[in-house]
């Protein structure tokens, strides 16, 4: 399965890690590329970074690793000129530097990969890439560059084709292209794989690596531990703003980057829920919707079913009908005719979110700020969003304010989440807690069908864990779990079954055990199940 | 050298204090544009700002002034609160005078305490029409609620200057583009003796805590907020952003339309080609002083109340010309979204900090 996959992998990158790293021992003489000492950065009520120090050497793939909110970002941001810090030095190439805009960063050879890209849907690539240049000059010399350049690191793009047309993974190759055409000493990437499948993440790091040997190098930012591992020399892990250990991935167990990580042993991996499998209690049958807008995606006779008890994972690549899904199950996009959705043997295809609600349907959007609760206002009104109707907290039309604070008290309190009580406004919640409380406020309405859309993603470790044994919780209590995430490795670990989705279709859905990586992945790209047969 | 810094949060006090802000920084710039007219600074301001209020005539009639930017001020303060912008409210009041009015004329000389409650509903449904076009057009076309509704308030300034100069002239009337005097069965009764300030002053309050109570404690003032604050996430709850565009325009069209009658039934008395000296618009600048709240709402209406007042007065005192008090609440309006980048960001001091 899955496991035997890996251990291959990272038997063949340790070797290869190992030989680096004596290169890197090696070399220990000679100075860094840039090297940041005593960083320190306050935000108002928090210290992002605490005097944190770390060097990256040429040629090296370093990794910064750390939950969310353990201060990685503001640190790649300080480095790339976007944030200033409020003490700490940085050394590039030995000499100490005022980095104070990205534009002085790009001058010494800088450029960073966003998380987010910041393309426009409707320009082209060579377009989008001219655009972020200082001076683009000639645009044919432009395109030109653009193909020499991909081809020569196996990314392969078309200078002319409209970014609405490309896939993430090409989205993301246009981001790492428009970085090398400046020709960098130092590449930034802020969790590059979140967004591709198995088979493209190999690719991005054939083509890391080989940057690497050529003597570019690269600040890998990421809390996918499997991931450093396999390609990072050296590792830097931060926890609440400080450097907390410095170690060789390959030389590490993924456990043991955890325990660094977080500060504490974990605790045991999630498993599937064992319940006994009951009644169907959400039935999608001939599910087809067209996109709402023209960078949308159009559902295709969409058909599953979650039983009681069970956890259905919908797997694949961000932008292929997901959000599509999730609003068409919601009822945020009523279907075209009643039968074509059914909750506990109601029809309500036609039905809004509020029936469904009724109904025992309960959703968590993918967005959390502005989606699935409103960022300017407290947890209390928040919990009152979704949960007025099925806890009762209206009464003639007025709110019932101590019945909803009560509510709100109860969600924060069962899921541990951190903020300074009820009264806190959404949006002072880092990510992870804020997706503890939504998660936690549909759960507690005691739902008969639980939709999540991407329930860990941007969440830290200790807060995933905590999520994803809720979900299993709440199915071994009877409850149908549908689940759909960008994240393979999570969906593996706690689904009974699992299908992917891709361009807007559903594949067959398959049980856990006969599923594995490679074929998830290839389904993921829109192959059957027969072809991936055909393939192993 | 001084530059702005995004805050992490909004800040609440500067929220407060930036109304406070503003009016002094516009009080600071009647100061020069007093001083370029030649006009000793501080005898104008004492005229625009502190003598109206010296008699009890004076804040009785600071009260008439206020009600139909109060009732309108806080019927918009709803809508906006939703990202509502229904900018033809003099339209809606014009509707709702006429409608009211037309009630008034219809049953001139007919007794009876039902003749102004029946003016009153007319005013308030003429009000609710007028807002339902763009209401209509909105969630079926997605037509700008902005656009259809402000040139919707000149087709209404018109069809009141037609009816007035035509079929609803008065007889006696010298051929004066006026309706007749209405009878006092339609017309509102005062509150205080010896002054104009009428019941309409007290329909004002009663709606400022009706809105109040709505806004803040009911299932229909959260979807408002939900909706106006973050749309998708109002989908995702299964409240209707159609319903709510159309509660918040026809509410406005409500208020404003009862503001219309109150007016021509209270201090004019009559139908006149024009009956308001544009309450529909300062009412905007009313909302948003008054911070989208009922309660600031009425602070701020009575502050442009007092605008139009000393409007007057200096006009008859110092002989300043009526548009200085246009140009006052402008001031007051842009000052006041000026100060308003303060509650999203602070003012810092550039320094050369660590690298």
């Amino acid at each position: 399965m899955s496991n035997r996959h890996s251990t291959d992998h990272q038997e063949q990158d340790r070797q290869t890690s190992v030989e680096e790293e004596r290169a890197i021992n090696g070399h220990a003489t000679t100075t860094p590329l840039l090297a940041l000492s005593g960083i320190t950065k306050s935000f108002p009520g928090t210290l992002a970074n605490d005097h944190v120090d770390f060097d990256v050497a040429p040629g090296e793939i370093h990794a910064l690793l750390g939950e969310n909110g353990a201060g990685k970002s503001t640190l790649v941001k300080i480095i790339y000129g976007i944030l200033k810090a409020d003490a700490g030095q940085i050394a590039w190439k030995g000499e100490p530097v005022v980095i104070d805009s990205p534009n002085t960063a790009r001058r010494f050879g800088i450029a960073m990969v966003f998380q987010h890209f910041s393309l426009f849907d409707a320009l082209t690539v060579v377009e989008n890439i001219a655009l972020g240049m200082d001076e683009p000059g000639d645009m044919a010399a432009l395109e030109a560059r653009i193909e020499q350049v991909s081809h020569s690191y196996g990314l392969p793009l078309h200078p002319r084709r409209h970014v609405h047309s490309l896939s993430v993974g090409e989205r993301q190759r246009i981001e790492i292209v428009r970085c090398l055409l400046q020709e960098p000493s130092l590449l930034v990437m802020d969790e590059p794989t979140s967004v591709l499948t198995p088979q493209e993440v190999e690719k991005l790091f054939e083509t890391l690596r080989r940057l690497s040997d050529e003597g570019m190098s690269i600040l890998y930012i990421s809390h996918k531990l499997d991931e450093i591992r396999a390609l990072c020399h050296r590792a830097t892990i931060l926890r609440l703003g400080r450097r907390v250990a410095d170690a060789v991935p390959s030389e590490e167990t993924s456990r043991s980057l955890a325990a660094m990580m977080m500060g504490e042993e974990l605790q045991g991996e999630a498993r599937p829920p064992t319940a006994t499998v009951g009644e169907v209690r959400l039935r999608v049958s001939h599910l087809s919707l067209p996109a709402a807008d023209e960078f949308g995606v159009d559902l295709k006779d969409v058909s599953f079913e979650v039983r009681g008890g069970e956890i259905l994972g919908i797997a694949g690549v961000a932008g292929n009908g997901q959000n599509e899904l999730t609003d068409a199950l919601s009822g945020e996009r009523p279907s075209v005719s009643p039968g074509t959705i059914v909750i506990d043997e109601t029809e309500c295809g036609l039905k809004g979110p509020d029936a469904r609600r009724a109904l025992g349907l309960c959703c968590v959007p993918e967005q959390r700020l502005g989606h699935g609760a409103v960022p300017d206002m407290s947890l209390a009104e928040n919990s009152y969003l979704t949960a007025h109707h099925r806890m009762g907290l209206t009464r003639h039309g007025i709110m019932r304010s101590d019945a909803r604070d009560t509510f709100a008290d109860r969600v924060i309190d069962s899921f541990r989440v951190k903020c300074n009580g009820h009264q806190s406004q959404a949006s002072s919640l880092s990510g992870g807690n804020l997706q503890k409380f939504i998660v936690g406020r549909e759960i507690s309405q005691d739902p008969g069908v639980v939709v999540v859309s991407q329930p860990t993603w941007g969440v830290d470790a200790g807060s995933a864990a905590a999520i994803q044994s809720e979900l299993i919780k709440l199915a071994e209590a009877g409850s149908a779990v549908l689940v759909i995430s960008q994240d393979l490795d999570e969906l593996m670990q706690i689904s009974n079954r699992i299908a992917a989705i891709c361009a807007g279709a559903l594949s067959e859905v398959i049980g856990i055990e006969q599923a594995t990586v490679e074929g998830m992945g290839l389904m993921m790209g829109g192959a059957s199940l027969e072809d991936t047969h055909a393939e192993a | 050298m001084l530059r702005l810094e995004r805050r992490p949060q909004n800040s609440r006090t500067m929220m407060y204090l930036s109304p406070v802000f503003a009016l002094a920084l516009t009080l600071a710039a009647g100061v020069v544009l007093f001083s370029i007219m030649r006009v000793d600074p501080a005898e104008a301001l004492y005229a625009f700002f502190i003598e109206p209020l010296t008699t009890t005539y004076g804040i009785t009639e600071l009260g008439v002034k206020a009600t139909p930017l109060i009732l309108i001020g806080v019927a918009l303060a709803i809508g906006f609160r939703a990202s509502v912008w229904n900018i033809g409210a003099e339209g809606q009041l014009t509707l709702g005078a006429i409608a009211g009015g037309g009630v008034g004329l219809a049953l001139y000389e007919v007794e009876g305490f039902w003749v102004l409650p029946l003016m009153l509903a007319a005013a308030i449904a003429g009000g609710m029409a007028w807002a339902a076009i763009p209401a209509f057009l909105r969630t079926r076309f997605n037509a700008n609620e902005i656009l259809v509704s402000l040139m919707l308030t000149y087709v209404a300034t018109l069809l009141l200057s037609y009816l007035v100069h035509g079929p609803w002239r008065d007889p006696g009337g010298f051929n004066f583009p006026e309706s007749r005097v209405f009878h006092d069965a339609a017309t509102l009764p005062i509150i205080v003796d010896g002054s104009r300030l009428h019941l309409g002053f007290a329909l004002a309050l009663f709606v400022v805590v009706a809105t109040w109570v709505m806004i803040s404690r009911t299932l229909i003032g959260f979807q408002v907020r939900v909706i106006g604050s973050a749309p998708r996430a109002g989908q995702y709850a299964g409240f209707s952003q159609n319903a709510i565009i159309w509660l918040t325009l026809l509410f406005g069209g409500a208020c404003a339309g009862l503001a219309g009658v109150v007016e021509v039934a209270g201090p004019i008395g009559q139908l006149l080609p024009s009956i308001s000296p544009g309450y529909g618009f300062t009412a905007i600048i009313v909302a948003f002083v008054g911070r989208l709240h009922p309660l600031g709402v009425l602070l701020a209406g009575l502050l442009m109340a007092l605008s139009y007042l000393g409007g007057e007065n200096a006009q008859i005192s110092l002989n300043l010309p009526l548009a200085v008090t246009g140009v006052f609440q402008g001031l007051l309006l842009f000052m006041l979204l000026a100060c308003d980048v303060l509650i999203r960001y602070r003012i810092r001091l550039r320094t050369r900090s660590a690298t």
